[in-house]
């Protein structure tokens, strides 16, 4: 009650001020007003604590009298009032951090690592260094631009201390009829894992057939267009246009589109307990010059490049399993991924020496099959079967020195993983390689994988 | 191929010639609310179930294709729905339901929320920055909501806005009515001890003025181990409860190993409408809840 008392006083204080203010000069009344102002001011913030501090309370004394009670009900009926966010830094956009690290122990020297009959597809694929080596930290950062605009960044950060940006791009927010677009830098819509980040894949690393036909993971410097249907089913069409620098394209002085991608998904549910998405793509690339290291017949190493164009065709599909649509103690996860792919161009053999050209022609296929099991809260068991086939290459003249021994590298892996919380994964990873002829590689990782800070939503 | 374009087309124009307003609402209890306000003005879809944890969601093709088409998304907010909603909102390619928008509604933001974290650290557990998210056990949030959500039908709604109006004064009313019975059937429990699964109860907590003594789980979101449920177990020798409280999509063991070595009942709460067969709307969801506690402690 002194409170109030206090605030009466001040109040009529207040009042009065006028009559003061025909004695004092200017400066000191609004020196007089202020004060008042800051005392009303630190009066009122006193009452709005004590309140806050009775309705913690309340509920003790609501058991205890019945009086208190209704105080109780009259303070969860007010509506609450927004929280007073302190700065600018209120709008930073979120942030959040991956970890991950990896011991591996390879049976093979990983520097001797291919995929035998397949073009070696950049610096992104195999099974990494033996031993301890730390994974990417991948620093993402999110937030709505405006009401128009949403932006997202991915910065990798190698353990080889560089620094790649993965994703950099802005999204519109506001287009009318389910379209969106997307301009900077993305993983392209093809397929249904290449859109994924690596932190949310289920095995270590990514399926051959994605190394092979895509380096790992595809992404575009350029657009995308996307537009979900008005349907009770899922439907998406979506198509992305890029400078195409990364395989299967390479670093032409071109303008215009150096790739082109068009993707449709569409999914939908079998009761409460399944879901399901099969989605098919296909992806153009143009590359000019696209040089890589092989041996050639006469066991020489020599330096190749191929120029023409370049076609992939995927079939992607998923499904799911929880009991009840509720994932928290088992639930079951089955996906797989068809590639085809079709390079027609000229292949100039040795560029370095002879460099003899002639045309090239191949059709090149490869798939995945995995599933992943929850068994109980907290852990999971995989599987994965990864099969390439090396088609038909035909080099033309230069058959003379290259060939297709028409080997179908493939590898079977298995893994367990543990997962304290959701914000960190342990995982085992036991995988049989077999991608280089007469080569069976036995590689065991152990991998840690944590977020830090705010976590993003996933994709389905 | 002239079939399926027949059939196409057929589905189009039922997903696009209806005038009602498409509502998705996040969890049942919003669909329900809505149901009662709207009536047959608005066509509503529950992304999810009473069975399914909503703090863990698939954001599925499904979803994606229902927050597409929907005029209005209710949901709770205070970050609930953080693992999937975000996802539904960028896919779905839906403008008028992003965050900001008439078409998105917090529940959460209409009422006073309890056990807001005074320190913000993972090493807590899940814990929600902006205070306990599951309002719904709290009738007085409920009626808090319905005066809120119903002037946000009839402002993306403007000539139904009329018919929402007078619904959400008949739905104030009926309520009104209800709580008191509620508040009187209840008036028993007051001060009883109770042990919960999951932090999921305070609102009901503080509505009844039930005395929650244990969780279950070591922090929130945090399934117990063994170990930890015994020690829970001679926390409740000392300070002991009357009963363990569980919602209907919690797992059973945990609370089921405590219950038979305490001695004491578990309740299965329906904790949102379709939690059980009686739980049919949210004058049910509450008949039945009181019903289920009074039963246990007799």
């Amino acid at each position: 009650m002194f409170i109030r008392k206090t605030l009466a006083l001040a109040v009529l204080g207040l009042s009065f001020t006028p009559l003061a203010a025909q004695a004092a000069d200017n400066a000191d009344l609004q020196q007089i007003r202020k004060d008042i102002e800051q005392l009303r001011q630190s009066y009122e913030a006193r009452i709005r604590e004590l309140e806050a501090r009775l309705a913690q309370t309340d509920s003790k004394a609501a058991a205890a009298q019945q009086s208190a009670a209704s105080t109780a009900e009259k303070l969860a009926t007010t509506p609450a009032t927004p929280p007073n966010l302190p700065s600018a830094n209120a709008f930073n956009p979120e942030i959040s951090l991956v970890l991950s690290g990896t011991y591996a122990n390879l049976s093979k020297d990983p520097g001797s690592w291919k995929m035998s009959n397949f073009v070696p597809s950049g610096d992104e694929i195999g099974p990494g260094k033996r031993s301890f080596s730390l994974g990417e930290s991948e620093l993402g950062l999110r937030s709505n631009i405006d009401q128009y605009f949403y932006g997202q960044a991915t910065l990798a950060i190698s353990g080889e201390n560089e620094i790649g940006v993965e994703e950099a791009f802005v999204q519109t927010t506001a287009l009318p009829k389910g379209l969106q677009a997307k301009a900077g830098r993305f993983f392209s819509g093809i397929g249904y894992m290449n859109s994924q980040h690596a932190h949310t894949w289920d095995f270590v690393d990514a399926p051959l057939a994605n190394q092979a036909f895509l380096g790992g993971q595809y992404s575009q410097d350029g657009a995308q267009l996307k537009w979900v249907a008005p349907l009770s089913t899922f439907l998406e069409l979506g198509m992305d246009v890029g400078a195409g620098e990364r395989f299967p394209g390479n670093t032409r002085n071109k303008n215009g589109a150096g790739s082109t991608a068009l993707f449709a998904h569409t999914g939908g549910d079998i009761g409460t307990s399944q879901s399901w998405q099969v989605g098919a793509s296909w992806l153009r690339a143009a590359p000019r010059e696209r040089s890589y290291d092989t041996t050639d017949l006469a066991g020489s190493e020599v330096s190749n490049s191929f120029s023409g164009r370049s076609q992939l065709y995927v079939i992607d599909g998923v499904w799911k399993w929880a009991p009840n649509g509720n994932a928290e103690r088992i639930n079951l996860k089955l996906q797989g991924e068809y590639f085809r792919r079709r390079e027609t161009g000229e292949l100039a053999y040795d560029t370095a020496a002879q460099n003899l050209s002639d045309s090239y022609r191949s059709a090149q296929a490869g798939w995945y099959m995995q599933s992943v099991f929850q068994f109980m809260p907290r852990w999971r068991v995989g599987a994965r079967f990864d099969q390439l086939d090396s088609g038909t290459v035909d080099y033309a003249s230069n058959g003379d020195f290259l060939a297709n021994t028409g080997y179908k590298p493939k590898r079977s892996s298995l893994m367990l993983d543990w997962s304290p919380s959701e914000f960190s994964r342990i995982r085992l990873q036991y995988a049989k390689d077999q991608a280089r002829e007469g080569v069976k590689d036995d590689q065991f990782f152990l991998q840690y994988q944590m977020s830090l800070g705010a976590h993003g939503a996933h994709s389905y | 191929m002239k079939k399926l374009m027949i059939a196409a087309s057929l589905v189009l124009s039922s997903s696009l010639a209806q005038a009602a307003l498409n509502v998705v609402a996040c969890e049942p209890e919003w669909a329900a609310l809505t149901q009662e306000l709207a009536g047959d003005k608005a066509r509503i879809y529950s992304a999810t179930t009473a069975l399914q944890d909503v703090h863990h969601i698939q954001a599925r093709p499904s979803l994606i294709a229902a927050v597409r088409n929907a005029d209005l998304l209710a949901c709770t907010g205070a970050e609930l729905e953080i693992g999937w909603l975000p996802v539904l909102q960028r896919q779905s390619g839906n403008a008028k339901v992003q965050t900001g928008q008439p078409g998105y509604f917090e529940a959460a933001a209409y009422v006073r929320k309890l056990e807001i974290p005074t320190r913000l650290d993972r090493a807590d557990g899940d814990v929600h920055a902006a205070g306990n998210p599951h309002i719904q056990t709290d009738p007085r949030n409920i009626a808090l909501v319905a005066d809120a959500l119903a002037k946000r039908l009839a402002q993306i709604d403007p000539p139904n806005a009329a018919y929402y109006t007078a619904r959400q004064a008949d739905f104030a009313a009926r309520w009104k009515t209800a709580m008191a019975r509620w508040e009187k059937d209840a008036a028993p429990l007051r001060g009883t001890p109770i042990a919960v699964q999951h932090k999921a109860f305070p609102y009901l907590e503080d509505w009844l003025g039930l005395k929650q003594v244990a969780t279950l789980e070591p922090k929130p979101g945090v399934e117990p181990s063994s170990a930890y449920l015994a020690e829970v177990l001679t926390r409740l020798q000392q300070t002991p409860a009357k009963l363990i409280i569980r919602a209907a999509y919690n797992d059973a063991r945990s609370s089921d190993w405590l219950a038979e070595r305490a001695k004491i009942p578990v309740v299965v709460l329906p904790f949102t409408v379709g939690g059980n067969a009686q739980a049919k709307d949210l004058f049910a969801l509450f008949d039945d809840t009181i019903a289920r506690l009074l039963k246990a402690t007799k």
